[in-house]
């Protein structure tokens, strides 16, 4: 099973809320394109961005790194970063990593954009 | 008879006749020094010639006609048009008779006839003359596409790098006119390679001795692979814009890959985009940069990629994407996207290519501009089954679900875990003990390649799968024996968070979190990492953590 393509697009989905959908796989191969969407999001100066993870079927630890050096950034810049979507596994590494104790679990997109995290600093 | 002076040729911008001094009848017959009289096409003279064929005294014309008072000066008393299929060829020019007489009526029926019969003549010598001329120009062109052959032919690269777990492809074409494409390897002495892909504007022997040039500049600011493919271009770019001829640039793409990690970094000097080959699709590999030689202190954008197994990318040059068919419909990148995208490697990609270019153009294609395409690829992993030891077999009831190897590559985890998981079907585990081993066994895998193989390819990392009525076992074993093993800690989220750790580090930490048992062993040449995971119940090892 090679790996897929990972692909990632940014949308406005509230005045300061944007929504970065992902697609594939998150490892190493992703770092260039995660970074650059990300990077896009950042340029709507946005309280909130939400990673939705629907689209998503593997993350490995260089994954997990990726997504922490966002959070990091996201911290920095006083953004707000949400997750939705992830699979009942990954939620579960999101926990053991901790990551879910710095960024917002949401099962899906909706949920996230009506949670107070996400209304709270839109 | 007074002497014939000289007979204009036919097409020149302006018809120059040429007439000579007509000797004073006292002096010494010295023969005349023929003065060309220009006669422009335009001029009422060429039309009265034409209008009225025979020899005309030029003392008697009356025409408002630079060419005629030219005439006149020269001391020219009679012309005979030569006129040849209704087109003026030449004029014969003739002084005062030596006598002082004026010129007969039979003189001047001798210069009609003479004029009747050289005027084919005339015409028949100046074609000869053309064509010798035209032979001569070939002759030249096809020397000069000769020489900027050569030229290119000599600096291309008579071999292809090889390595390991890869494959390189090239292909070059000129076209009739010879553009300037050209392409380079730089095998670099760490094992990674220099790709440089161009194209230089304008054609012929300028464009070779440019792209000569511009190879030269590359490879002496490649510096070994020291320099990142920016400033390589970046320092190319300030070297080559004093000396290139005006309006010509050259655009190129040089990037530089490790074949351990596949990565590739790249810059591009507006170049057309290579094309990556990946599964699922295919997509351009973008960056941004002027082409080089038009304008100093220019910087160039860098990007990476990294080449999965099976992974390609196809370098290209403008003859490709710019052929046209016989409806003048361009081949277009839209295709060459839809081509890369569908492609399966049962043809290579280059002859793929070449057939899709030749059922585009039809038969009898006249190549408008050089075709160079250059295709890498990283060969597809394949997990090849291994023989058990034997006492892995009858180990305390174990019993072996599969056992096989894997290449060495990132990414070649996917594989594993995959085969992983159909070796485990038969056990009905529950789905969510399945995706923990999966992660479980990913990062093991990982870790083998990584730090217990150094991604090379010849170093496989051999996995067996093994099962009992209580516990599943599964056994990566690498060759690195020999290194010291590194103990797994708990990641600081806060430090990382707070940039004062890398944010990497979670492999082994993720590992034994999702697995019940994690045993270590190492005998100085085999590195072995073996997960269990009991068959009933929750695993505990998170909540050891």
């Amino acid at each position: 099973m090679p790996a897929r393509i990972f692909d990632a697009h940014v949308r406005q989905r509230q005045p300061r809320v944007a929504v970065i959908d992902l697609e594939g796989e998150i490892n190493a191969f992703a770092e260039a394109t995660l970074s650059a969407a990300y990077a896009e999001a950042e340029l709507h100066q946005p309280k909130a961005v939400l990673l939705n993870f629907s689209q998503v079927d593997y993350i490995n630890s260089t994954g997990i790194a990726l997504i922490v050096t966002l959070l990091a950034k996201a911290r920095k810049a006083h953004i707000n970063l949400l997750t939705c979507g992830l699979s009942e596994h990954y939620v579960e590494i999101f926990n053991i990593t901790r990551l879910a104790d710095f960024m917002s679990v949401y099962p899906d997109e909706a949920t996230a954009l009506s949670a107070p995290a996400a209304e709270a600093e839109a | 008879m007074a002497q014939l002076l000289e007979v204009i040729r036919r097409r020149m911008p302006r018809m120059r006749a040429q007439t000579a001094q007509v000797d004073k009848p006292t002096s010494r017959r010295v023969p005349p020094q023929p003065t060309p009289v220009d006669i422009a096409p335009d001029d009422p003279l060429v039309a009265y010639f034409l209008d009225t064929p025979g020899a005309v005294e030029l003392d008697r014309l009356k025409l408002d006609s630079p060419a005629l008072r030219e005439l006149k000066a020269a001391g020219v008393a009679i012309a005979v048009p030569l006129v040849s299929q209704g087109e003026l060829v030449g004029v014969l020019n003739l002084g005062p008779r030596m006598s002082q007489q004026d010129y007969s009526s039979d003189d001047r029926g001798l210069l009609n006839t003479l004029a009747s019969q050289a005027a084919p003549a005339v015409r028949v010598a100046q074609l000869v003359r053309q064509q010798q001329i035209e032979t001569r120009e070939r002759e030249r062109i096809e020397q000069e596409l000769r020489v900027a052959r050569l030229i290119q032919q000599t600096l291309l690269p008579k071999e292809l790098p090889e390595m390991p777990g890869w494959s390189l492809a090239a292909y070059y074409q000129p076209a009739r006119a010879v553009g300037g494409d050209f392409y380079d390897f730089l095998p670099f002495s760490d094992g990674r390679l220099g790709i440089v892909i161009g194209d230089v504007t304008d054609k012929g022997v300028p464009a070779a001795l440019v792209m000569a040039t511009t190879r030269s500049i590359l490879r002496t600011a490649a510096q070994e692979g020291q320099a990142a493919p920016g400033d390589v271009l970046a320092r190319a770019n300030d070297l080559l814009f004093p000396d290139i001829p005006p309006r010509m640039f050259v655009t190129c793409l040089y990037g530089i890959l490790n074949p351990h990690t596949g990565t590739l970094v790249y810059a591009n000097a507006g170049h057309d985009l290579p094309h990556q080959r990946q599964e699922g699709g295919a997509v351009e590999l973008r960056a941004t940069g002027m082409p080089l030689g038009l304008m100093p202190g220019m910087s160039y954008e860098e990007r990476e990629t990294i080449l999965a197994p099976g992974d390609s990318v196809l370098f290209y040059s403008d003859g490709l994407v710019e052929a046209h068919n016989p409806a003048s419909e361009m081949f277009g990148f839209p295709r060459l996207m839809t081509l890369m995208s569908d492609w399966t490697d049962t043809t290579p990609l280059i002859e793929r290519m070449l057939n899709e270019l030749a059922s585009f153009t039809g038969a009898g294609w006249e190549q408008e501009d050089d075709v160079t395409l250059v295709a890498l690829q990283r060969e597809k992993l394949a997990c090849a089954p291994v023989s058990l030891p034997d006492e892995e077999a009858s180990d305390d009831g174990w019993q072996s679900l599969t056992a096989f190897q894997t290449p060495s590559a990132p990414g070649a985890e996917r594989e594993v875990i995959a085969k992983v998981e159909t070796a485990l079907e038969p056990l009905n585990l529950p789905h969510k003990r399945i995706e923990q081993l999966k992660t479980a066994v990913a990062e093991a895998t990982m870790n083998a390649m990584e730090h217990g193989s150094h991604y090379e390819p010849d170093r496989p990392v051999d996995i067996v799968v093994r099962a009992n009525p209580a516990a599943v076992s599964i056994r990566i074993r690498d060759t690195g024996g020999d290194q010291e093993i590194p103990e797994a800690h708990t990641p600081d989220i806060e430090a990382k968070l707070a940039e004062l750790q890398t944010p990497r580090g979670w492999g082994l930490f993720l590992i034994k979190s999702l697995v019940d048992d994690m045993r270590v062993t190492s005998d100085g040449v085999y590195h072995t990492v073996e997960l269990i995971i009991n068959r009933e119940g929750e695993h505990h090892a998170s909540q050891n953590l």
